[in-house]
């Protein structure tokens, strides 16, 4: 029997950039899935239409750039980015608020700062927090969980001309509510307990979002174990967001939502996974990502339980996307067989 | 020594362009400027004490030791700061009242204070009161296209309240680009502001690479102007 000898390098395959960005999109279904089961046609029409024009944009921004168009549109990074923008923002959003939206993620936060591996924020949760900042109503009005709460659905048709003709408000009203986060946050003098019986969203509709939660959880799972991602940041995000919503809700429930509440409502899931995870904008070092996850967490927690938005994801996000850089510098590991490290800056540099 | 006035005037307008350049005054060129009738007002109230405080430092340069300069450029900036002031209430209130507390702060705003130092205390009066001019100009206009781009994307007008400044006639400037607008808050917002100065200070850059090119496909030509950057003020 002879043994092929094979030397150095092992790896067979590289990890390309469109296998990577095709496997996040496949474990992005079952959320997908959730999503349109609970909510109607508009998730599956936003991601149409905002990975129509994120291809679009980005061809032309890559034709500007003279650079070679088809190589860079089939690592589908614009797709990735469009899908996760698309999964963020309300199922009836207009369609320009699509189109505003994937403007800023993919001409604004990505090719202006030098393309994808050159932006330091996320582009999905820039054109997210733009988008909130700037249309605060038409952000909030997420879509009503039709089928728990049987106000009846939205056919594909319907749909459709809610987001590209416009709009009818009463139909609007009908098939579009606050979010659990937004309802609990706007309880007025309720107390949490009061608020989950009397409030429709919480005591009957707040199931489709476990499920969607659980959705991105399932997908975050198989990716993780695809290697895409290692497991410190959304670990540590997850962690520090349920340790701390214990820590206030064991002291005050009545004030403060429970951690079962916190990891499965909003955009917790989905940014653990899908979106703190983007590799060119977190932290690099296993140690860093673990800091960088823990930041996430804990001003997702700040920022749902005292500040004046619902939902915290993206402004977490991205503000310790502003501090990977300063993570990186502190976390750098140690090189086997030398010294620790000088950590920090470097004197003589 | 001999004075290139169209040096001076090239520099204050665009290579040393206060705003885009020196990043000088970034503050009230942040703050106020949400539309440009608010972009004018401010930009002409620091042209005019730009032009007062230049002309009144190179006037007394002789005068004064430099030990103690600072403190006296800030003294002759704030008296002209006082008159634009008392000025603008007396003529403009309603846009005094909108420009609030910008107006004072325009002692602090480093662009005036970098011209005393930096030229009105060397040069001859008239030099300084070219750069004055001209400084402000260049002030005033990236104010007004930045005011104007915001104005446009924010509000969907152009040019509204112009009475403010000018005078019921100019209500009727006033264009409408969108009907029925419903506003993009980010524009009016600061960091609109800090978007819409980052996309001029790229759109100036790239001019200048391609005048470069330009420039060095014909001819080898020295640099012209200081490029001090700070982003202080």
């Amino acid at each position: 029997m002879a043994l092929i000898r094979v030397t150095s390098p092992h790896v067979h395959k590289a990890n390309r950039t469109a296998d990577v960005m095709r496997l996040v999109l496949l474990a992005t279904l079952p959320g997908i899935a959730a999503l349109s089961f609970f909510f109607g046609w508009g998730t599956l029409v936003q991601l149409l239409w905002a990975s129509l024009l994120a291809v679009g944009m980005e061809a032309a921004l890559i034709k500007l750039r003279r650079r070679p168009v088809l190589f860079y549109l089939r690592d589908y990074s614009a797709v990735v980015t469009a899908v996760l923008l698309a999964l963020a923002i309300p199922p009836f959003a207009p369609w320009w608020l699509t189109l505003v939206g994937v403007f800023v993620a993919i001409v604004i936060a990505k090719h202006l700062y030098g393309g994808l591996g050159q932006n330091p924020f996320n582009p999905a949760m820039v054109a997210y927090a733009l988008l909130l900042v700037s249309f605060p109503v038409e952000m909030t009005r997420w879509a009503a969980p039709t089928v728990l709460l049987e106000n009846g659905t939205l056919g594909l048709g319907d749909t459709l001309a809610l987001i590209f003709a416009g709009l009818d408000p009463a139909l609007v009203d009908s098939v579009t509510g606050a979010t659990p986060l937004d309802a609990l946050k706007h309880r007025g003098g309720l107390t949490t307990e009061e608020a989950w019986h009397s409030i429709d969203v919480l005591a009957n509709g707040v199931g489709a979002w476990h499920a969607v939660s659980a959705g991105f959880f399932m997908g975050g799972v198989f990716l993780l174990y695809r290697k895409v991602f290692t497991w410190h940041i959304p670990v540590s995000m997850l962690a520090t967001l349920a340790v701390l919503s214990t820590l206030f809700f064991g002291f005050a429930p009545d004030q403060y939502a429970d951690p079962f509440f916190h990891l499965t409502v909003g955009g917790t899931m989905l940014g653990a996974f899908f979106i703190a995870t983007d590799p060119v904008t977190a932290a690099t070092s296993n140690r860093g990502k673990l800091y960088y996850g823990a930041g996430i967490g804990l001003l997702i927690f700040i920022i749902r339980s005292w500040g004046s938005y619902p939902d915290a994801v993206a402004f977490a996000v991205l503000l310790m996307n502003l501090a990977a850089p300063f993570i990186d510098l502190y976390s750098q590991p140690r090189t086997y067989g030398h010294a620790h490290a000088k950590r920090g800056l470097k004197e003589d540099s | 020594m001999a004075t290139d006035y169209r040096k001076i005037t090239f520099d204050g307008l665009w290579n040393n362009n206060p705003a885009l350049v020196q990043l000088l005054g970034l503050c009230p060129l942040l703050a106020v400027t949400g539309s440009v009738v608010n972009a004018i007002g401010l930009g002409a109230a620091s042209t005019l004490v730009l032009v007062g405080s230049n002309l009144t430092v190179s006037a007394f340069r002789k005068f004064v030791p430099s030990s103690v300069r600072l403190p006296i450029f800030v003294m002759i900036i704030a008296s002209f700061v006082t008159c634009i002031e008392l000025l603008m209430q007396a003529f403009t209130y309603d846009l005094y009242l909108i420009l609030g507390i910008f107006i004072p702060l325009i002692v602090t705003n480093c662009a005036i204070m970098g011209r005393a130092d930096a030229f009105a205390c060397k040069n001859p009066v008239g030099a300084s009161l070219l750069d004055g001019l001209m400084m402000g100009a260049g002030f005033t206009a990236v104010l007004v296209i930045l005011g104007a781009m915001r104005e446009a994307l924010g509000s969907g007008t152009l040019f509204a309240d112009m009475q403010l400044l000018f005078g019921p006639a100019a209500e009727s400037w006033k264009l409408v680009l969108v009907g029925d607008y419903s506003g993009f808050l980010f524009a009016i917002l600061p960091p609109g502001a800090f978007v819409g100065m980052g996309l001029l200070i790229a759109v100036k850059n790239i001019i200048d690479d391609r005048l470069e090119e330009r420039r060095k496909a014909q001819q080898p030509k020295p640099e012209a102007g200081s490029k001090r950057v700070r982003v202080t003020g």
